[in-house]
Formats: C-alpha cells, sequence, structure tokens
C-alpha cells in the first residue's frame, strides 16, 4: 500500500489538490494531509476507488466536491457542504460540519460524529444504484433535508440532546427518506413531509448503515439498533404538482 | 481629406519650420482651409526639463486666473507667456496661445510609478473636460504644437514656425468633417511627449474612447484622433510594449493570418488581439506618431489611406504623398510604401 | 359555472370546398382538434393552440386559424388577457403557468435602435471581397501584457493567459435542456452548432449519452438542483455555466414535471423516472457573492483549470452591480437574460413582470465594468429576446460579446411559438418527450435549418459591420457611438449611453 504524506501548512487549495492528484496517479492509496487549515476543495472532482485520505486539521468548505471514488477522514471540524454534489465514496468527520452538508450528494456516505449545521442533506437526490447516504450522529439544525429528492439521511443524537429541535425538517421533501432517533415534535415538521414511527422492517434497511457508521467512530452500534426511530417521508412525490394552472 | 508629414532627424540636427511648411502647403489639395497644424521637438532647449504647456485661452481675463491658481497647487509655474502671433488676413484670432513651463510636485502624486506624467495628464484631461475656455493642447518637454483655423502656410506665418527649430516635426492639413473651424479640433493632438496626425476617420472610435476612458483618459477634443494619443501613451508609456507592439496592437494581422503563424507567433499574437481587441483601431487612417525619441508611421489593416516614406541622409519622411517629401527634400531616396499595418519606425540615435 | 365558458382563443376553420378529408390534420394535432364524422373533418377549437402544425401539413391549404374571433366588450384597462386571467383564478384558485417569453406589451427598446453606415468620410467594407473578422473569444482577457522583446525581433510573451471558448461567429445557442425539449431538438441544436463552429448549453438536464461526440460544442450547465451533475459531466463540457437565474422567471426556480421525466430523461438527469425535477431557487451554497466565488472556483478546481466558468443570471434592476462581482468571482464570462427570455414553463406573472429588457441591461453591465476596470475579467452575453442580426448587432455595440439565441433556433425547427411548452404536447416535437411527437422532428433536417439561419445571421451581421466600416467584430463591441435612439426618452438614452437620431 503505497502511503505519501503532504504537508498543508500554508499552502494553497490549488497546489494541494494536484499534489493528491499527482499522489492518486502515482498509485498511493494512503494520502495523510497535515496541518489542514482552511483549505477549501480538498478532493475536489477526485477520482479513486481504494484511495483513502486522511484530513489532519480543519478543511475549507466543499471537502469531497464532485468526488467519486475516495475516502476522506478528516480528523477534525468540517466547513460548509462536505460532501456537495458527490458523485461515489466516503467521508467520515469527526467532529462536526457547517451548513449544507452533502448538499445535492447523488451518491456515496457522509459519516458526521457531531453536530452539523442547517440544511444539511438538502437536495440529495437519487438514481438507480446510486443512493447518497448522510448519518449525523448528534444533531442538526434547522431545513434538514430541505429539498430532498432521494437518499438516506439518519440523525442519531447521540451526545443526548434532542437530534431535531428546530423547523423546517424535510421540508419540501419529494423522494428518499429520513431517520430520526426516537420522536419528532409536529411543529418542526416542514411543508410536505409526514412523519411514522419507524416499523422494525424500517429499522432493519437501515441497520447496515449504524453499523457502518459505529465501527467508523469505534462506538457501540447495539443502542443505535435497539432505539426507536422515526421515520419521515415526502407526503407526495410531485409536491407542488397541484400549485398550477394553465394560462 | 487630409494630408500628413512627418520627419524625423536621427542624429537631433535641428531643422526650421520652413521646409514642412511648404510640404504641406503643397498637399492643400487635400485640405479645406479650416485647419493646420504643426508640432516640433526640440523648440525649447533652455526649458527642456519643464513641461511646455500650450494653452488656448477664450479669455485672458476670465480664464487664465483659473489655470494659474490650479497649475500652481499641483508644481511650480517655472515661466511663462504668450506665445507670439502674427496677424494673417484670414485667420481670426478666436483664442489666445500661450505657453507655461511647468515643474509638477512630484511628492502630490506618491503613489504614482510616473508621478510627473501622472499630474500633467490629470491636469490636462482635468481642464479639457471643463471646457472652460481653457484648452491645453500640448504638454511634452522640449516640443510644441502650433495650430488653428486656416490654410497650412497661414497658420505657420501666424505663429511664424520658421523661426522655431526640431529634429522632429509633424504637420497636418485638415479637411473636417467633426468640428471645422475649430482650433482644438486641428491636429496634431498631443499629450505628454506623444503627438499624433491622422488621416482617415476610426470607426471604432465608440469603442476606442469606452475602453481608454476607463484608464482615466477623458476625450475632449470631439474627434477620433486624440484617442490615438492616448491608446499609444497607454500601451508604451503604462504597458511598457515598445512602438512595434503598440501599432500590432492597434492594427494587427488577420486571425487567418495569425492561424497559419508557427505556434509561438500564433500564441503571441492571440494575446495581442484579446488582451488589446478594444483597443483595435477601425476604418481608414493613416497615422504618425511620434516622441522624443522616435517617428512611427503606419496605416490600417485594409490600407484604406496613403502612406509613403523616404529617407535622406539621417532623415526619415513619412507623408501621404511623395510630393510633399520631395517638397521638403528633393533628393530624398528610398520612396517606399509601407505594408498595411505595419510600422515604420524611425529612431533617434543620438 | 357561474363563470361559464369563455370564448375560444382561436377559432379553425376547414374549407370543405378544399378539404378532401385526408387526416392529416388529426393526425398531426397532438391537443385533438380535429375529428372525423360522416366523412367530414370536425373540429373542436376550444383546444386549439395555434401551433399550425395542422395548417403546415395540410396538402389542401384548407385550414385557417383565426385568432381571438369573440370580441369582448373593448376597454384599455380591463383587457382580455385581463379578465381571463381572472376567470382562470377564480375557478381555479391556482397560479397561472406560461410559456415562452414576455408577453406584455412593452416598447421594445431594439426597435428604437438604429444603426449607423458610411458615406463618403470613411468607406464602408463590402464582405464579399474584404476580410470581415467575426471572430471571438470568451473568457477572461489579461489587462495588460508583458512581453520581452529582444533585439533580433524576437517577442516573448510572458503573461499567461486562461483558457477562452473560441467563437467565428457570435452567435451561440442558450441553455435548453434535454427533458424542457427533446432530444432530437438537443441533437439538431448540437449538429448545427458542431457544423458552425459555436457552441450550446445543454441547459440543466445532463448531458445525454448520444450527444457525446458534439461535447467540444458543449457548454455544460451546473444550476441549482445539481441535475446530471457530475465530474465526468463536467469534463466534457468545453465550458461551465452555472445559472443563478433566467429571465424568464428571475428569483425562482423550475419544475420539470414528473410527466416530461421518462425513462432517458431520468438518466441523464440522474434522478428516478417520472419523479419531479426541482430545481430550486437558489443555489443552496450561494448565499452571498463569496459562495458564488466558491462554486466558480469549485467547478475550476474540479476540472483543474482549464474549462472557462461561466455564470449565468437574469436581468434584475441591480444586474450592472450583480455583474460587477461575479466578474471577481474568477468567473469568466457573464450571461445575462433579459426580460424576454424564453422558458418552457413560468409563471405567468414572473415572466410578464419581472426583470428588465436585455438592452438596458447589457448597456448598464458593461459601462459599469469599463467603469470599474474589469471589463476585461469576464466576456458579456446578452440573451432574451434577439429576434434577428440586427439585434445581434446592436446587443454587441451596446457591450455584448455574444449572443444566446433559444427560441429563435427553436422556430428554425419549426416552432411557431405557441408558447404551451409546458404542457408537453408539442406537436413539432420539440418540447416534449412523447415519443410519437418526438420522433416528428428530425435531427439532421433541423440542424440543417439551425445552421441556415446562424450562417444567414452571421452573413447579415458581416454585411451590417462592413456598411458601418468596421472589419472586426471587436470594433463593433461597445461602439455605441454607432447606435442611434429613436423616439427613446432622454434617461434611457442615458443609460444606453446612445445620442438621439439627428444628433
Amino acid at each position: 500500500m503505497a502511503s505519501v504524506h503532504i504537508d498543508a501548512r500554508g499552502l494553497h487549495y490549488t497546489p494541494l489538490n494536484q499534489q493528491i492528484r499527482a499522489a492518486v496517479a502515482g498509485g498511493a492509496t494512503e494520502i495523510v494531509i497535515d496541518h489542514v487549515l482552511g483549505q477549501r476543495f480538498i478532493g475536489d472532482g477526485l477520482r479513486g476507488d481504494g484511495v483513502t485520505i486522511t484530513v489532519n486539521g480543519v478543511p475549507g468548505g466543499d471537502l469531497g466536491m464532485f468526488m467519486s471514488g475516495p475516502t476522506i477522514i478528516v480528523n477534525g471540524n468540517a466547513d460548509h457542504a462536505p460532501g456537495n454534489t458527490m458523485d461515489s465514496g466516503t467521508i467520515v468527520i469527526h467532529g462536526s460540519a457547517g451548513d449544507a452538508v452533502a448538499h445535492s450528494m447523488r451518491g456515496g456516505r457522509v459519516f458526521v460524529r457531531d453536530n452539523i449545521g442547517y440544511r444539511g442533506g438538502i437536495h440529495m437526490k437519487q438514481y438507480m444504484e446510486k443512493r447518497p447516504i448522510l448519518v449525523i450522529g448528534g444533531a442538526a439544525r434547522a431545513f434538514l433535508g430541505e429539498y430532498m429528492a432521494g437518499g438516506l439521511l439518519v440523525v442519531l443524537g447521540l451526545d443526548g440532546s434532542s437530534p431535531i429541535s428546530e423547523r423546517g425538517l424535510g421540508s419540501g421533501i419529494h423522494g428518499g427518506e429520513i431517520f430520526v432517533r426516537g420522536g419528532v415534535e409536529e411543529k418542526y415538521l416542514g411543508v410536505g413531509a409526514r412523519q411514522l414511527a419507524a416499523t422494525d422492517a424500517g429499522k432493519k434497511t437501515i441497520e447496515p448503515v449504524l453499523r457502518d457508521f459505529a465501527r467508523a467512530f469505534g462506538i457501540d452500534a447495539g443502542p443505535l439498533l435497539t432505539s426507536e426511530y422515526t421515520r419521515i417521508t415526502p407526503a407526495s412525490a410531485r409536491p407542488f404538482a397541484n400549485k398550477y394552472t394553465w394560462e | 481629406m487630409c494630408g500628413i508629414i512627418g520627419v524625423i532627424d536621427r542624429r537631433r540636427k535641428c531643422m526650421d519650420g520652413t521646409g514642412i511648411k511648404a510640404a504641406l502647403s503643397m498637399m492643400n489639395e487635400r485640405g479645406s482651409g479650416e485647419g493646420a497644424g504643426y508640432v516640433a521637438y526640440g523648440i525649447y532647449p533652455e526649458y527642456k526639463d519643464f513641461y511646455a504647456l500650450h494653452v488656448f485661452f477664450d479669455n485672458i481675463r476670465e480664464n487664465k486666473g483659473a489655470l494659474d491658481t490650479l497649475l500652481e497647487r499641483w508644481g511650480t509655474i517655472v515661466h511663462d507667456e504668450q506665445i507670439k502671433t502674427y496677424e494673417q488676413p484670414n485667420i481670426r484670432k478666436v483664442h489666445t496661445p500661450w505657453r507655461y513651463f511647468f515643474r509638477p510636485d512630484r511628492s502630490l502624486m506618491p503613489k504614482s510609478t510616473t508621478p510627473d506624467e501622472d499630474i500633467v495628464t490629470h491636469l490636462v484631461m482635468t481642464v479639457n473636460a471643463e471646457k472652460n475656455g481653457t484648452l491645453i493642447f500640448s504638454s511634452g518637454k522640449n516640443l510644441g504644437v502650433f495650430k488653428a483655423a486656416g490654410w497650412p502656410e497661414e497658420v505657420a506665418d501666424f505663429y511664424r514656425i520658421q523661426d522655431y527649430k526640431g529634429y522632429l516635426w509633424l504637420a497636418h492639413n485638415r479637411y473636417p468633417t467633426n468640428t471645422p473651424g475649430w482650433w482644438g479640433g486641428a491636429h496634431p493632438f498631443n499629450l505628454l511627449d506623444w503627438s499624433v496626425v491622422h488621416n482617415g476617420e476610426i470607426t471604432s472610435y465608440g469603442t476606442n474612447r469606452r475602453y481608454i476612458e476607463s484608464y482615466g483618459y477623458k476625450c475632449t477634443m470631439y474627434t477620433d484622433t486624440e484617442v490615438v494619443a492616448y491608446l499609444v501613451d497607454l500601451l508604451i508609456r503604462k504597458h511598457g510594449l515598445s512602438e512595434k507592439m503598440a501599432v500590432r496592437a492597434l492594427a494587427p494581422p488577420f486571425w487567418e493570418e495569425i492561424d497559419r503563424m508557427p505556434a509561438k507567433e500564433q500564441e503571441l499574437n492571440r494575446a495581442i488581439r484579446l488582451t488589446y481587441g478594444p483597443a483595435l483601431m477601425n476604418g481608414p487612417f493613416a497615422i504618425c506618431v511620434a516622441n522624443a525619441d522616435s517617428l512611427v508611421g503606419f496605416t490600417d489593416r485594409i490600407k484604406l489611406r496613403p502612406l509613403v516614406t523616404g529617407e535622406h541622409g539621417d532623415r526619415l519622411y513619412i507623408s501621404s504623398e511623395e510630393a510633399a517629401i520631395r517638397t521638403m527634400e528633393p533628393d530624398v531616396a528610398n520612396i517606399t510604401m509601407p505594408k498595411a499595418g505595419e510600422p515604420v519606425i524611425g529612431r533617434v540615435v543620438a | 359555472m357561474s363563470i361559464g365558458s369563455v370564448p375560444f382563443k382561436f377559432r379553425v376553420s376547414v374549407d370543405p370546398e378544399q378539404c378532401m378529408v385526408c387526416g392529416r390534420c388529426i393526425e398531426n394535432c397532438s391537443y385533438g382538434v380535429f375529428s372525423k364524422e360522416n366523412e367530414r373533418i370536425k373540429v373542436n377549437s376550444r383546444n386549439c393552440v395555434a401551433c399550425h402544425r395542422c395548417l403546415a401539413f395540410c396538402p389542401r391549404d384548407a385550414i385557417d386559424i383565426a385568432e381571438k374571433p369573440t370580441d369582448y366588450r373593448s376597454h384599455p384597462v380591463w383587457t382580455r388577457d385581463v379578465r381571463e386571467a381572472i376567470f382562470n383564478q377564480a375557478k381555479t384558485g391556482k397560479i397561472i403557468l406560461s410559456g415562452m417569453g414576455n408577453a406584455h406589451p412593452y416598447p421594445i427598446i431594439f426597435d428604437q435602435l438604429v444603426l449607423d453606415a458610411c458615406q463618403v468620410t470613411n468607406p464602408s467594407i463590402d464582405p464579399l471581397r474584404e476580410p470581415m473578422e467575426m471572430r471571438t473569444y470568451l473568457g477572461k482577457k489579461p489587462a495588460a501584457l508583458s512581453l520581452k522583446e529582444f533585439p533580433n525581433g524576437d517577442v516573448e510573451l510572458l503573461t499567461k493567459l486562461t483558457p477562452n471558448l473560441q467563437i467565428e461567429t457570435p452567435i451561440m445557442i442558450g441553455h435548453m435542456s434535454y427533458g424542457a425539449i427533446s432530444l432530437n431538438a438537443q441533437t439538431a441544436l448540437a449538429k448545427a452548432v458542431s457544423h458552425v463552429g459555436t457552441f450550446m448549453g445543454t441547459g440543466e438536464g445532463g448531458l445525454h449519452e448520444s450527444l457525446y461526440p458534439y461535447q467540444k460544442h458543449m457548454i455544460v450547465q451546473v444550476a441549482s438542483g445539481r441535475f446530471g451533475v457530475d465530474i465526468n459531466y463536467l469534463e466534457r463540457g468545453a465550458a461551465i455555466e452555472i445559472k443563478i437565474g433566467q429571465g424568464a422567471k428571475p428569483g425562482i426556480g423550475g419544475h420539470l414535471p414528473g410527466e416530461k421525466v421518462c425513462a432517458d430523461v431520468s438518466c441523464t438527469r440522474m434522478i428516478p423516472e417520472g419523479s419531479d425535477a426541482i430545481s430550486p431557487a437558489p443555489h443552496h451554497d450561494i448565499y452571498s457573492i463569496e459562495d458564488l466565488k466558491q462554486l466558480v472556483r469549485s467547478l475550476k478546481e474540479a476540472t483543474e483549470w482549464k474549462k472557462p466558468v461561466f455564470v449565468k443570471i437574469a436581468a434584475v434592476h441591480n444586474v450592472a452591480a450583480i455583474a460587477a462581482g461575479i466578474a471577481r468571482s474568477s468567473a469568466d464570462a457573464v450571461v445575462v437574460d433579459g426580460f424576454r427570455g424564453g422558458t418552457g414553463a413560468a409563471p405567468r406573472v414572473f415572466r410578464d413582470h419581472v426583470g428588465i429588457p436585455i438592452e438596458a441591461a447589457i448597456a448598464s453591465v458593461d459601462a459599469k465594468l469599463r467603469q470599474q476596470r474589469i471589463r476585461n475579467e469576464v466576456s458579456l452575453i446578452a440573451s432574451g429576446g434577439i429576434r434577428e442580426s440586427a439585434d445581434i448587432a446592436k446587443a454587441i455595440a451596446l457591450g455584448a460579446d455574444a449572443v444566446y439565441i433559444g427560441t429563435s433556433a427553436l422556430v428554425a425547427m419549426g416552432c411557431r411559438v405557441c408558447g404551451t411548452c409546458y404542457r408537453g404536447q408539442c406537436a413539432w416535437g420539440i418540447a416534449t418527450q412523447k415519443p410519437e411527437l418526438t420522433q416528428r422532428l428530425d435531427p439532421e433536417t433541423a440542424s440543417v435549418q439551425v445552421a441556415n439561419l446562424i450562417h444567414a445571421w452571421t452573413d447579415e451581421l458581416a454585411e451590417l459591420m462592413g456598411a458601418a466600416g468596421i472589419n472586426s467584430i471587436e470594433s463593433l463591441r461597445g461602439n455605441r457611438d454607432r447606435l442611434r435612439g429613436y423616439m427613446l426618452d432622454e434617461s434611457l438614452m442615458q443609460v444606453l449611453d446612445v445620442k438621439s437620431v439627428g444628433a
């Protein structure tokens, strides 16, 4: 396994990405980047199945944007929109992340150990075998899963706080599903979203994801699997179909 | 429409204005008697370190005080005097020509790398844009423009240009279409060291003017030629291009020619056209541009106006007509017609 | 039924003397106007949208269509349109959906600008004999060049230029997505632009596999829904365009209704078949100008800074300042879409009432960029209501580098501007995904027609330039001295920076 170390101290993101691309092109499967501080677009548009990039520090926005294949592990918090329009691959964040996490993500996985900001999972969408997954260990702020068109979103509230305590959950959702550990107060539901207690069969479908999440962060999967969940789904696949009349 | 002539002595040997007056008058068929002008370099050796500002005042009493105050605010008036003129039957003296020798206070333009030039440019642009009865029509060192509404020989006699001795002369015989009779509209146009005479009409003027004005120049003369002076100042003085490359920008090769060039040349010429597209001058023109060290003549890209060059000893002549050159120097040799868009450059060697 | 029926929009009549009951009208009409009864053609005028498909295919010229056959009491305020909209909304309680561009009778500024020509003081140039350069480069230009000149005459270029798009005519085809229009229609456009040496936009619908051979002439769009966007798509495009807004509906997103998302569309957009493709307003990663810069740069970073990135905005009141902000974002071109821009579907109230005309927008954007000395930072592409070559000449003289055409390219393929694209029933096979309709459009023939149009307009443009004594398009760009305003008011002439006729 070829391993490459990059020191990102004071390095602009363009040369940093060039070094990452060069390493991948050179056959590296293990890339460790130290002293990351604010560099945006790490792994942007990067292809490379089986490549793992470890980011030590705090990356800037759009981490893994348009990424197709690699795994990025962040030892720190992430900024705005990690996993933006990501195609496939995995992002594991050992910390929290900012707003619009997994925006328009179309495949792969984003695991966030702690909390995320507003509009997480906004407009995630799925097609055929591509089904994006966002799992949040802590809590999410308002408008989670807004305009969601596909994929899976799970919020766990593991730190004991309520996973959802703000408005607009699944607002405009027209595809995909959101699982929230525990209950969700009706007032937090957004337009076009509806909630039901997750069935055992439903829980079964997310079990592999929960196990992977637990493994990624070295926590016990047991309590996750036995918890009760609320499932949020679209009230209609065409939430706005009835809004218009013809001229 | 219009006749032009320019001459440079490469060893800076001076000529008085007699010859160029005769040459210009020789081309009276090209003019209409409503504008003529001359510029001579090397005429103020005793004041050569100061900017010689030639000014038209509509009214000395009303306009001059304001300019004096403005100049004093930006520097020092080393000397000023009325430019001597001699009454001519057909020239109505609507302006009083004045000259200042001016030293700008460069500490007033601390951020500039060329503070003197920037101050003088600023003054010229500001004063001329105000249109307040004051027009600075010449602003270089050791040079002066002399122009008025009239036939070339009348204008020459009005200023007695035969009394001035310069190593580089440009002259222009005007057939105006835009601003007949306006002294400011006569050529040469000058800014700092740059003087321009032009035959033709620039159809891209609107594009060129908007481009150059975005760099702080102000076109105030109601005519297309001044834009050439400013473009040359921008490309050569500010952007550091050579005369040759500046002319390449103003009258570049056609794309089909560029497409056929070797890769490196192609890249260069494409870059010039991309960068300086708004400076490309379109329409018919033959132009002579001068500064203290050189005389450059060139035409538009498809050669819609005439231009002839000739040489004699250290002197290079450029004119609309060979006959004009021969009037000045009967023994002129190497009469040639430059290719469209390619500059002819005469440079001083001493 | 308290409102009852409103009058027909169109009355279709069939001349029985001419009609031979061949039934072509029945076959061709996708709106169910015609039927056969007792060996005669029976007409249901209420269904007619005036798409003229029947008329175009009637072998005997037997069909006639009359607009607004029934009069209302005329009234300057309570127009027919206003009354009918009220009837409609009183019945349904819904937002009125409309198609094509602005249908409100605002004066058209293009029609009140006239072009110049040479007489005597300079010669016009005959493009038949003399060189006439229509080539344009779209993208960033340096403000100045740094050259190193050697005594032997060699010149070394020290300034590095960023990628530009080279177009041989200033006419490009704007973004109309697969979904909004059929694949046959997109294919026709793709063939046409490849043939002519220009570019077209994909719209926000991804790039269908069958169009890969034309990808060098494609500008791939990234819009708020991010449909069809992945790294392969970005790399295929000759340039990337971020769509912020659209002239037909500034400030709102778009919905491609599920019924237009057929298997093929779903594959290209990368969403499930039959689901609504909802492009929200705004982009969820752009809530401020610095976020735009981030998206521009993320796209450049993803494609290793090899592609120009354009940003398209609707022409709104503050368009000049917005464009100046975009010019600073690393974007290579700003596309400004005027309020006459077309659309497959837009709420009527937006289509007709929001935004400003392209003429004023271009003039103010160009002026603002020059004022801030950043005109070289971006190219300026005008779109929205370009109907003829004169409009292009005027748009360029007002400051545009190039134009996008949309509706006119569709008209070249047969579209009659019936404005009912949102119904997905387009009888011409353009704005529909129904196989029985899309197969009516032969991409080969249609591409020739579109290419013909671009050729013809380019020739006309060359003639107009020649007459103005200009042999290179960059000398027309921003050359407002060659325009005059005819019956334009003083304040608008100031915005346009043009003089009045006679001045």
